[in-house]
């Protein structure tokens, strides 16, 4: 618990009103969107203000009390589970768009807004603002810098860290320090800008950001391809790509995930075969009418059983916004849904699509597979019940032999939810032991009390990952 | 065992661990929430939150204390986070067992017990009862007491917005009238189809002429309407107000009494009513005695604009109205239980004369929530408020409802606005057939 001192500090900063200990508080904000990670924070505290965020990471800093930056709580990975105690700080108060730039395409936020509140608002100015996680409708922008965020766009546009031009950031001992900005181009010194996205909150508090717009695209089309073979489905997508086609977005949902996604949304997505490619094109009219054309041609001689362009925008957007319920949708299977994010070089996804299968076989474990093809990122999602602790250790054996394939194949332990305190056992396997003891040494240059999101990313020894704790 | 413990025990027993357990804490939910938007996104007033809470209770994390039992009664029950929930998880129902075990185990002082007693056991169940209070109160309204109660101000000494309410209270038949309704419509033309028709407690004291003008719709659109006598109140109330067992008693009188006639549908014009009917099923599933009769009950029930839609009593009757944009409120348990949000603008739509304008976020709830507006109401007027703003935006002359609840309120809002002048709000039965009408 805190001190009485302590919270009387933080009290004096944000009000009363502001600072929550109520145990009805501590439990609401004991959890992510991770399975079986949940433990209660000390307190919740809801800044106005860079001052005020200022001042309370001094006096963290001084009295030694971790500080867990939260958005909306979507997170995947546990890095946003207080897992060390400490306080959760939030930003329901700061979540304003400062400002849209269009001489200089650039927007600039502060770390509450919602992301879709942000993509609507650019939009209405006819600019384009793509990341787009699935769980854009809920998750804010500060989220997405702290995880670098990706989303179903992410093939053809990048991600976050490739829209962030410059923030605002609060280092542990309370200074604040401003990197990049609405320049195009600037290169002094270390680039700051892209250390800070996707730290998960590790290295400093985010509190403002300038981000780089795109012109939105003139039209766009979508598409989708079925398949009776999910090899055939996973070759398709790098002969498209090997096609020198770049679509904007190209998903891959294999035949469980299509039924659970299909009774909840209803926009008649096929059942009864075995894989679906979601793809989007968007552009130009008449490139978006090639490309289509193209990758209609390249689906049917990878052996698609049907090839369908959706009549409409509304058939469409009903389309992604139905992928977007993926994982959700899973949970109604059984009462665990653990989500991965095995990534791998985009040639190598019928490879891994393939282990992934014979992984499951093997540890007689329930893995449905959805993702983002085109760039190489997987999700597969084992259901399971968090009662069944023997189940549990297939899970966990399971899911280690997919990181090691994922690996093998060139590939990563995540391509856009993070290392959080869930996959921090397996972060050595990706950066071996000088990359870790490189990123460490940054750690605690930047927050040598370690009160900064303490317990994510780094693994505190070398044993292997238990999901299960409360 | 303290009443803490003894509600400890009892979420542990009675609440559905597989169902708090399908919630996977995406947070899809968040948006659709209310209250979640009225408390500047405070995690313990959304869906997930208040599941996070009634699972911290049963995993022993934290005790059923005020501020649980704060936070559930904040919740509207509007059941808007369960359609947009991709994991299927039915919150309604968590929230309803938590409610009944949070006020069995409740050892409330006496004033509270009285009232309780005197409306959940008294009041409701006893049409007879109802009626008489009504007519106490069509005597106030044309005995021109209430006339002049209100020029003396004298209601303002009433807590919160009882005095505006009491403005908004539309005039109730006579007991008379109530007494001399007939209990068989035959439709006109050939009748097509026979429907039974569930009265409710209020829309059939209170606003008994909007139960006539559904009746009437539906006798032009080719039904024949019979009301079962015996029926009795839906039990809605108590199922939210945490008296599960009076609410099963009711279901159970009300399914015997609609046994008895072989109609094709049972048809009401209240979506908080409705919804309730239709999850009779699940409310006496742990009694297998009733378990097909209920399901058999449920199946049939529907509100009447999809039946006036079925009967294509749009085909049927010529519709105008004077000129006036109209706008239409979902009534939350009509949309989100009931599934019915298309019928009730289709109807609309077709009425010549009119212009529909969609009010942004009309699918929200608009406060009342059954006695929400009278348990909760700062919440309750700070989410009508923010109601009447997407009201103005569409300059809306006409606010259409399909639940007596949301009546009263959005005739609330408008008085707490100052539009009476320019803004009504009617019953979608009373529109229509207004609209038959006008010629």
């Amino acid at each position: 618990m805190l001190n009485e001192r302590t919270k009387a500090k933080l009290v004096e900063v944000v009000g009363s009103a502001n600072f929550q200990d109520s145990s009805e508080a501590r439990l609401v904000y004991s959890y992510d969107a991770t399975p079986n990670f949940q433990s209660l924070p000390d307190a919740v505290i809801m800044p106005e203000d860079k001052d005020q965020v200022k001042r309370i990471l001094t006096i963290c800093n001084e009295d030694h009390v971790p500080i867990v930056p939260r958005g909306s709580g979507t997170n995947l990975s546990a890095g946003t589970c207080p897992t060390q105690g400490g306080i959760v700080l939030t930003f329901n108060r700061m979540n304003k768009i400062l400002e849209i730039d269009e001489d200089n395409l650039t927007v600039t936020v502060q770390p509450g807004v919602i992301t879709l509140d942000l993509i609507n608002a650019v939009e209405a100015k006819g600019l384009f603002y793509p990341p787009d996680p699935s769980s854009m409708k809920i998750s804010t922008i500060g989220g997405n810098i702290n995880e670098c965020s990706g989303g179903l766009r992410g093939l053809k546009y990048g991600v976050t860290k490739d829209y962030v031009l410059g923030l605002e950031v609060v280092l542990a001992n309370g200074d604040c320090i401003k990197t990049g900005g609405k320049l195009a181009k600037d290169v002094a010194g270390y680039d700051l800008t892209n250390l800070f996205v996707g730290s998960e909150g590790t290295l400093g508090v985010v509190t403002e950001a300038v981000l780089k717009l795109i012109p939105i695209p003139e039209t766009k089309q979508t598409l989708l391809a079925l398949f009776e073979d999910m090899d055939a489905a996973a070759k398709t997508v790098s002969a498209i790509i090997a096609h020198k086609i770049i679509p904007a977005t190209l998903e891959f949902l294999d035949q469980p995930t299509c039924e659970v996604v299909e009774d909840f949304a209803q926009v008649g997505l096929p059942t009864d075969v075995n894989a679906v490619l979601l793809i989007e094109q968007d552009g130009p009219p008449e490139v978006v009418n090639r490309d289509i054309e193209m990758i209609s041609r390249i689906c049917r001689e990878g052996n698609a059983v049907s090839v369908k362009v959706a009549a409409s925008q509304a058939e469409a957007e009903a389309l992604s916004t139905a992928r977007r319920s993926a994982l959700s949708a899973l949970a109604r299977m059984k009462p665990t849904t653990i989500l991965e994010d095995a990534t791998v070089p985009r040639s190598k996804i019928s490879k891994m699509v393939k282990a992934i299968n014979e992984i499951a076989v093997k540890y007689n474990v329930k893995i449905c597979t959805f993702g983002h093809a085109g760039d190489g990122n997987l999700h597969p999602t084992c259901l399971t019940d968090a009662r069944d602790e023997e189940e549990l250790q297939r899970v966990e054996q399971a899911f280690e032999e997919i990181f090691h394939k994922a690996i093998e194949l060139g590939g990563t332990i995540t391509g856009e939810h993070g290392v959080g305190e869930m996959k921090a056992p397996y972060l050595a396997l990706k950066m071996g032991g000088e990359g870790v003891a490189a990123m460490k040494a940054i750690k605690y240059a930047l927050d040598p009390q370690g009160i900064m999101n303490p317990g994510k990313i780094f693994a505190k020894d070398t044993r292997k990952r238990v999901v299960v704790r409360s | 065992m303290t009443a803490t413990k003894d509600i400890q025990q009892a979420f542990k027993e009675r609440l559905d661990y597989d169902e708090l357990m399908n919630c996977m804490r995406c947070g899809f939910c968040l948006p659709s929430c209310p209250t979640y938007g009225q408390t500047n996104q405070y995690e313990a007033a959304s869906p997930r939150g208040r599941i996070a809470l009634m699972k911290g209770v049963v995993d022993g994390l934290i005790e059923p204390d005020e501020s649980v039992e704060k936070q559930l009664n904040l919740c509207l029950g509007c059941r808007a986070c369960e359609p947009v929930c991709p994991s299927g998880v039915k919150y309604g129902h968590l929230l309803e067992e938590a409610r009944d075990i949070i006020q069995q185990k409740k050892r409330h002082k006496w004033p509270v017990k009285a009232l309780r007693h005197m409306v959940f056991e008294q009041l409701f169940p006893h049409k007879e009862r109802l009626k008489n209070v009504h007519s106490l109160l069509a005597f106030y309204q044309r005995s021109g007491l209430q006339k002049a109660v209100q020029k003396t101000n004298i209601l303002n000494v009433l807590p919160g917005n009882l005095a505006q309410m009491e403005k908004t209270l539309p005039p109730v038949p006579t007991k008379k009238e109530m007494k001399e309704r007939p209990f068989l419509f035959e439709a006109e033309g050939t009748a097509e189809r026979t429907v039974a028709f569930f009265t409710g407690c209020l829309m059939d004291t209170m606003f008994m002429e909007t139960n006539n003008a559904t009746i009437a719709l539906l006798q032009k659109a080719g039904c024949k309407v019979v009301i079962p006598e015996v029926q009795t109140c839906c039990g809605a109330l108590h199922a939210h107000g945490g008296e599960k067992d009076q609410a099963k008693k009711l279901a159970k009188q009300n399914i015997m009494a609609f046994e008895s006639i072989q109609a094709d549908d049972i048809v009401l014009n209240a979506g908080g009513c409705g919804a309730l009917l239709v999850e009779y099923d699940h409310l006496l599933k742990d009694e297998p005695e009733w378990k097909e009769r209920a399901e058999a009950f449920a199946a049939k029930v529907k509100d009447f604009s999809e039946i006036l839609l079925q009967q294509q009593f749009v085909e049927k009757q010529k519709l105008s109205l004077p000129s006036q944009i109209i706008t239409y409120q979902d009534s939350c348990h009509l949309r989100n239980v009931m599934k019915t949000s298309s019928a009730p603008r289709k109807l609309i739509q077709v009425i010549n004369g009119s212009v529909f304008n969609e009010m942004e976020n009309a699918d929200h709830c608009c406060g009342s929530a059954g006695i929400y507006n009278l348990t909760e109401q700062e919440m309750s007027m700070q989410i009508l408020d923010y109601k009447m703003e997407k009201v103005k935006e569409t300059h809306a002359h006409t606010i259409v409802t399909a639940n007596p609840g949301c009546l009263i309120q959005m005739k609330l809002g408008v008085v707490r606005e100052g539009v009476e002048g320019s803004v009504r709000a009617v019953h979608l039965a009373d529109l229509l057939l207004e609209a038959v009408e006008s010629k």
